[in-house]
């Protein structure tokens, strides 16, 4: 019996509202501030020169 | 379903690149769109991208003092891993879009896999743990831990970040040493063993290929098998450029949800569906 083919909906859906809530947590923490702060500024170390 | 792939893979690039301006000035996008991961490796500081890169948002995040868990991370992976698993890959990554464009050229005998692919498989898993995680959180570079997965090793943003910025401004290009020359000698190794052998980087070494694949049994997105109709001609495992066996392809964390062997099968018992496997 394969576990994965009676629950798969299920985590899926799980995974998907997890996924909602660690965003909601995250938003919460401020981490996206850190995300955007870092994704506005050239990264030296991404272009091989940090 | 190849020139359907072909085509979401170039628009999504298109789309997820698609600020000019970058592109011709040398410099990259500040909007708020930013605040949002983009579903593939895209790297943040390609002129063009105008949201960012879950991997390089992890390890901001990780990069940070002290310890915070990295729920905004964490939070794109399982949205995007339980929807789409490793569909993402194959259909939504530029640097994978790039691979796959590599492979076409009708140069060498081509090759699915790596020798000793058993083993080197598992490569990507351990760039996500001592690059991206364990480098980022305790790797320094003077004052500030370093992002240690784009620093070393990330051919994406050579790609997509690097040459382009570089082209463009002068003032970058003159500050470039050993370390742009060694992620371009990355960069270079991984185009020429693109044409050789299937998506080498994401099958060996993508991080973010290794936390799809941790979704790929479950995800909604799946290639249903309607074993009752199969002849087991195998014509889906002749097809598969990852070559996995018809049990495992769509469950195994390797099968990039391309879509070859769906169109090679004669009797049309293989297709996308939410269903999942029987």
């Amino acid at each position: 019996m394969d576990f994965w083919k009676g629950c798969r909906q299920y985590v899926w859906t799980a995974g998907a509202v997890l996924g909602a809530l660690f965003l909601g947590i995250g938003a919460v923490q401020g981490q996206f501030d850190v995300i955007w702060k870092k994704a506005i500024m050239i990264c030296l170390e991404c272009i091989g020169i940090g | 379903m190849k020139r359907l792939r072909l085509t979401v893979q170039l628009l999504f690039t298109i789309v997820t690149n698609g600020y000019l301006y970058g592109f011709l000035n040398g410099k990259i996008y500040r909007g708020s769109l930013k605040y949002a991961c983009v579903p593939g490796l895209n790297c943040y500081s390609c002129p063009g991208a105008v949201a960012s890169c879950p991997i390089g948002a992890l390890q901001a995040l990780l990069n940070q003092r002290g310890f915070q868990v990295p729920f905004a991370a964490l939070g794109f992976f399982f949205l995007f891993g339980s929807l789409l698993g490793r569909f993402v890959c194959g259909w939504l990554c530029p640097f994978g879009l790039v691979q796959d464009l590599l492979h076409k050229i009708p140069v060498f005998q081509k090759k699915k896999r790596l020798p000793c692919h058993h083993v080197l498989k598992y490569g990507k898993y351990v760039v996500l743990v001592l690059l991206v995680c364990v480098g980022s959180m305790f790797l320094w570079g003077g004052f500030a831990k370093v992002p240690a997965f784009c620093k070393y090793l990330c051919p994406s943003g050579t790609l997509l970040g690097a040459l382009p910025l570089l082209s463009a401004n002068a003032a970058l290009r003159s500050q470039a040493g050993g370390l742009f020359l060694w992620k371009l000698g990355i960069l270079l190794a991984i185009v020429l063993l693109s044409v050789k052998v299937y998506r080498p980087f994401c099958q060996y070494l993508c991080p973010l290929g290794a936390v799809y694949g941790w979704f790929n049994r479950f995800s909604l997105v799946q290639i249903h098998w309607e074993q009752e109709r199969c002849v087991s001609c195998m014509a889906c495992e002749k097809a598969c450029p990852v070559a996995l066996s018809l049990r495992e392809i769509s469950r195994s964390p390797e099968c990039i949800r391309c879509g070859k062997c769906v169109d090679a099968c004669p009797e049309k018992c293989l297709h996308f569906s939410s269903k999942g496997r029987n």
